[in-house]
């Protein structure tokens, strides 16, 4: 409860941005707020808000460990598709609901290790090293796919994506436990602060005694962890996996909701659940410009919109110490 | 020196080991016809591949070309097909707006300090945001000119045709070898992406030449966009997708480093040329799926990145020997 004050005030910007477009999208439709319980679940447009931004908040609970680690991960998207490749296959082919929940994770980890065995022992840049795996990713989903979209009728597959627990959609139970989970891990542990000095910089870190090496492979493995549980439940959500279009632009709505939870793209300080936060802003965005009868192809733009104006507010806070550890010695010539 | 120019060398080598494989397979491939075909149906790639080498030289990188060039095909259509414009007033109009779009890009990444890769992300979903808000539409481009300019080539020996948009993309590659090697404003690219800090000791117009750098990529990309919309005779607001990907590989199989300073203009003609290599393996096989394109270009990026990786830890260690006391 100490802790919750400070808390609340660093993350009143993007609460107040959260309230402000919530009040938008319900002055555009009054039932907004309206909940209803039917057939033992929760139903209602928040809800709707929370069950589409599940999987973006599940990619941006694993993408803030690496931009903290000061990376990036270009690859999310892709490894989306894979793992709903994987799934939707390994279904198909009348294999056990657990292993193929269990396989598709498996790719998903994978693909993180691949990715962190890049950037941590051969040391390539995070954009460099996680663009290889961005384009051959959907070449390797379509192999796995054979180039159809596969369909699969398998309730128990099914229910991860569109089933519900304890009221609530499957999808956003499942964010939630991983995003509790990993704040745990993080905070109740030195992990988090392990990372932190790891995205501040690397070698003093390494040289104050950390496995930098270890740690930056167990971040992006957790990473392809996240993007994969988010493919398996975008491909349950629609009972198919697409590997031209699941998971396509995700990995930027993902790095989009880290930069509104105010993690810094130059590494260091974070929050899993601002990065949450952010995700849900973005969704509650989407969701307003589509009820609000505006075309969805605004979509776009107000996006940018959005990322050009935290990108001034991040600019013009330097001075005021918003970012506190963003030191002019710090800005390389990353990215 | 001579080590630094090891990855483009490598490319070409791969290059010419790839195409004698190909040769060997299907001997019809060694002809005027793929090569001109290889020139027309890469223009565009080639185009703003230009443009990007010079973004990645100066050590950035710019995600926002894929989605200029669906906006700019877009543009034109609608200038040339609902508003009656005659083309080339629409390519200047269309140019002129990629141009300032990069240039704005610059500018904020310059004056605002952010990394590039966020701010040309922003401009991505804005160019393509942008293309969506004036029709989501495929807009169909019939005009005498389109007509005549499609129809405009130099007939080869063998059977093969040099069409404009090749001859285009090969005089864009002429010029951006002298812009990078023989001007000034080469030179502040390469010191700039070999070290910023230095290049603005050593009195380099940081603020001039990353805006530059931008408003040039800006209107390559718009450039390539009038190329697409020769190519397809149309504008559609999701052309192009990807293209930014295919561009950063093409650029990176050419031998530039993507930490930026170190790069060939001529290394990313041949970067392109693998892709469309690759392609037409493809379609010649006939049994093949498009998306192995994917997966080789991603293989290939790898091993690029690794000789590259390696090259500079062979040139450190070199040094540190060197260097050392004996």
């Amino acid at each position: 409860m100490r802790r919750l004050v400070p808390g609340l005030r660093k993350a009143a910007p993007q609460l107040v941005c959260l309230g402000v477009i919530l009040f938008f999208n319900w002055l555009a439709f009054p039932g907004f707020f309206d909940l209803r319980i039917q057939d033992g679940r929760l139903f209602g447009s928040l809800i709707d808000v929370l069950n589409r931004g599940a999987p973006v908040a599940i990619l941006a609970i694993g993408m803030t460990a690496v931009i903290a680690s000061k990376g990036v991960d270009l690859s999310v998207g892709a490894v989306m598709a894979m793992a709903g490749a994987v799934a939707a296959t390994m279904t198909v082919a009348d294999h056990p609901l657990p292993i193929v929940l269990l396989s598709a994770l498996a790719v998903g980890v994978a693909c993180g290790l691949l990715n962190g065995l890049l950037v941590a022992v051969l040391e390539l840049q995070p954009i460099v090293a996680t663009l290889i795996l961005m384009v051959a990713g959907r070449g390797i989903a379509q192999l796995i796919t054979e180039g159809v979209i596969v369909t699969f009728n398998d309730p128990g597959l099914i229910f991860v994506g569109t089933g519900s627990f304890i009221g609530l959609p499957m999808p956003v139970v499942l964010a939630a436990v991983l995003a509790l989970v990993a704040v745990l891990v993080v905070r109740r542990t030195a992990l988090g602060m392990l990372i932190e000095s790891i995205g501040v910089n690397r070698s003093a870190s390494t040289y104050a005694g950390i496995n930098s090496r270890l740690l930056i492979v167990m971040i992006y493995a957790f990473s392809g962890f996240c993007a994969a549980l988010a493919g398996i439940i975008a491909a349950a959500d629609i009972r198919g996996a697409d590997a031209n279009n699941a998971g396509l632009w995700l990995e930027l709505d993902a790095i989009l909701a880290v930069v509104i939870g105010g993690t810094s793209l130059l590494g260091g300080r974070f929050s899993i659940l601002m990065s949450v936060l952010g995700a849900i802003i973005i969704q509650a965005m989407n969701t307003g410009i589509l009820i609000s009868g505006f075309p969805p192809e605004y979509n776009l733009v107000v996006k940018a919109c959005v990322i050009i104006m935290i990108l001034l507010a991040q600019s013009a806070s330097l001075g005021a110490g918003w970012l506190p550890r963003r030191a002019p010695a710090a800005k390389s010539k990353e990215a | 020196m001579s080590s630094r120019l090891l990855p483009f060398y490598a490319t070409l080598a791969i290059f010419l080991l790839a195409y004698g494989i190909c040769v060997f397979q299907f001997p019809n491939m060694l002809s005027t016809r793929v090569a001109g075909n290889l020139l027309t149906d890469n223009a565009f790639l080639g185009i703003v591949a230009v443009g990007m080498t010079f973004v990645i030289l100066s050590g950035g990188i710019d995600l926002s070309v894929g989605a200029v060039i669906g906006f700019t095909t877009v543009l034109i259509a609608v200038l040339i097909s609902w508003y009656g414009l005659h083309p080339l007033l629409a390519f200047a109009v269309a140019l002129a707006v990629s141009t300032a779009f990069g240039a704005a890009m610059g500018v904020v990444i310059h004056y605002l300090d952010v990394p590039a890769f966020i701010v040309t992300l922003a401009g991505m979903f804005l160019a393509r945001g942008m293309a969506f808000v004036i029709t989501t539409d495929s807009i169909p481009i019939s005009h005498e000119f389109y007509t005549m300019l499609q129809g405009l080539y130099l007939r080869l020996p063998g059977g093969g045709r040099f069409t404009f948009v090749g001859g285009l993309m090969l005089l864009v590659f002429a010029f951006g070898i002298v812009l990078a090697h023989f001007t000034r404003f080469g030179s502040y690219v390469y010191a700039l992406g070999g070290n910023k800090t230095s290049a603005e000791l050593m009195g380099v117009p940081v603020a001039r030449t990353t805006i530059g750098i931008y408003a040039l990529s800006g209107f390559l990309a718009g450039l390539a966009g009038v190329v697409f919309s020769l190519y397809t005779s149309a504008g559609y607001s999701l052309s192009a997708v990807g293209v930014e990907l295919d561009t950063i590989a093409a650029v990176v199989i050419g031998g530039t480093l993507l930490t930026g300073g170190v790069g060939l203009v001529a290394g990313t003609f041949v970067g392109v040329i693998i892709q469309g290599l690759i392609q037409t393996y493809i379609v010649f096989d006939g049994t093949l799926s498009s998306w192995w394109t994917k997966i080789v270009v991603g293989l290939l990026l790898f091993a690029f990145i690794a000789l590259q990786r390696l090259l500079v830890v062979l040139s450190d260690r070199k040094r540190l020997l060197r260097n050392a006391p004996t």
